[in-house]
């Protein structure tokens, strides 16, 4: 099935709601195996159990940014194709986007409260991640301001690509300003800084963390149609002659 | 280009009349300086330290403040929609509305920032240094606000959310300006480096600030 034919809105309803079973069902499996896996994997011998925050932690970072990356794609199929199921995945993202960041931002304190010695720095990577949380928060606020869903989602696209220009200039500009943060150690050139002991339930959590947002997502995008259904036959009714 | 000429002076004429508020901005930015010693104290040392602070603060306030004039009261008027049917390019109609926009709020903040830094018990080459911060900068300020000034152009009480919406697209032109300012007067690092970044970001919104503006009326007003 081509990508043309799943967009539209009854089909893409018909075969996420055949997927969504598999992918509930995937995603706690693999969360089984990466909380078992994290159980059994070494202390650190300087930081003790708390480095086991880090494995949601991290994942909570990637899946931050992943979110605005989807919308980001979304915000062009809005834009170029003017497509409406673009503007429901857009929409559907932002308080999931949101909800992995601000998670990544609270167990990044309650991590930094015995380590650092303190809830919050204005340390690069932690003044980035809130701004990244603030701007989610702005797309939402757009959402909730404009009645119209159409034009709301005209107006959320272009902040959210012009968000996702910014986002790397932000980023850069407080790297710039003040750095305390660990500089990047899994995905970076010359190999991984970690032991296979931590990154193999690392990654396996970030699989775990994917599948969750890809549920979270492709239900949120199911509600919104039928929400859409919903006012669409509301106004239907609202516009047709009372019987007497 | 004649066109463009005319909505560059017709805006300047608009904003210096009655109602136009083109000192409103100044009037804010001053307030702003003169309530901070209230809250940190009148100790003369501090206030110089936090000098550039307070007064690149104040300048990102202020023009925040002025932005939900930009474009609003000509969408009340009717005048954007001709704007939009015009065979000028949007994106230049928009870049002059904001290059107007700035010449009467942006520009007078830049003008101020000396005589409220005698307040702040600056030197005269931190106030110097601050001036031309503020005159590199505020441009990408005025800029940036133009795209959340397009975003919420036809809400009815889009003030707020303007506000929300550009503040943190701002925060890379506070940290430089500051920056650049700090090392004029400390000297830890060289003027140069903070202050051609902060050009840059000048120069990168004055060409991605028209084009999304252009974009977000064009989707927004149809």
């Amino acid at each position: 099935m081509s990508l043309i034919q799943l967009a539209n809105p009854s089909r893409f309803l018909a075969v996420s709601g055949r997927a969504l079973p598999w992918l509930s069902a995937a995603t706690v499996l693999v969360f089984a195996i990466g909380i078992i896996q994290i159980y059994f994997a070494p202390d650190d011998y300087q930081q003790g159990a708390t480095v086991k925050i880090m494995f949601i932690h991290v994942p909570a970072a990637w899946l931050g940014i992943f979110g605005w990356l989807l919308m980001s794609a979304a915000a062009l199929g809005t834009l170029v194709w003017r497509h409406p199921l673009a503007d429901m995945a857009g929409k559907a993202a932002a308080p999931i986007g949101s909800a992995f960041t601000l998670m990544c931002l609270v167990t990044g304190s309650l991590w930094g409260r015995p380590m650092w010695g303190t809830y919050w720095v204005w340390d690069a990577r932690l003044t980035s991640v809130l701004v990244l949380f603030l701007m989610y928060l702005g797309v939402i606020a757009l959402w909730r301001t404009i009645e119209d869903p159409t034009q709301a989602a005209r107006a959320a696209a272009v902040l959210t690509l012009v968000g996702a220009i910014n986002v790397p200039i932000i980023k850069f500009s407080v790297d710039w300003w003040n750095t305390l943060h660990q500089p990047a150690s899994v995905l970076r050139l010359g190999g991984s800084t970690i032991h296979p002991a931590i990154l193999v339930p690392l990654i396996v959590m970030a699989i775990a963390f994917t599948l969750l947002f890809l549920t979270l997502h492709l239900a949120a995008m199911r509600n919104e149609i039928m929400r859409r259904r919903v006012r669409s036959m509301m106004m239907l009714q609202a516009a047709a002659p009372a019987e007497s | 280009m004649t066109a463009l000429s005319a909505l560059l002076a017709r805006d300047l004429r608009l904003a210096v009349r009655v109602g136009g508020g083109a000192l409103i901005g100044i009037l804010f930015f001053t307030l702003l300086v003169t309530v901070m010693p209230f809250a940190v104290g009148p100790d003369l040392p501090q206030l110089a330290r936090l000098g550039p602070a307070i007064l690149w603060l104040g300048a990102l306030l202020a023009s925040l403040l002025a932005l939900d004039r930009l474009l609003a009261m000509d969408h009340e008027d009717g005048t954007l929609d001709l704007i939009l049917t015009a065979r000028v390019p949007l994106e230049l109609a928009v870049a002059a509305k904001a290059l107007a926009h700035w010449l009467t709020t942006g520009l007078p903040l830049v003008i101020a920032a000396p005589l409220l830094g005698l307040l702040l018990n600056l030197e005269p080459k931190a106030t110097a240094a601050i001036a031309v911060t503020l005159l590199a900068g505020t441009p990408a300020l005025t800029f940036i606000g133009l795209i959340g000034a397009a975003l919420t152009v036809a809400l009815r009480r889009g003030g707020l959310l303007l506000a929300i919406l550009v503040l943190p697209l701002t925060v890379p032109v506070l940290i430089f300006g500051v920056a650049a300012a700090n090392a004029a007067i400390a000297g830890s690092v060289p003027f140069g480096t903070p202050f051609t970044i902060l050009c840059a970001l000048t120069l990168i919104s004055i060409v991605i600030g028209p084009l999304a503006a252009a974009i977000a009326l064009r989707q927004g007003l149809e």
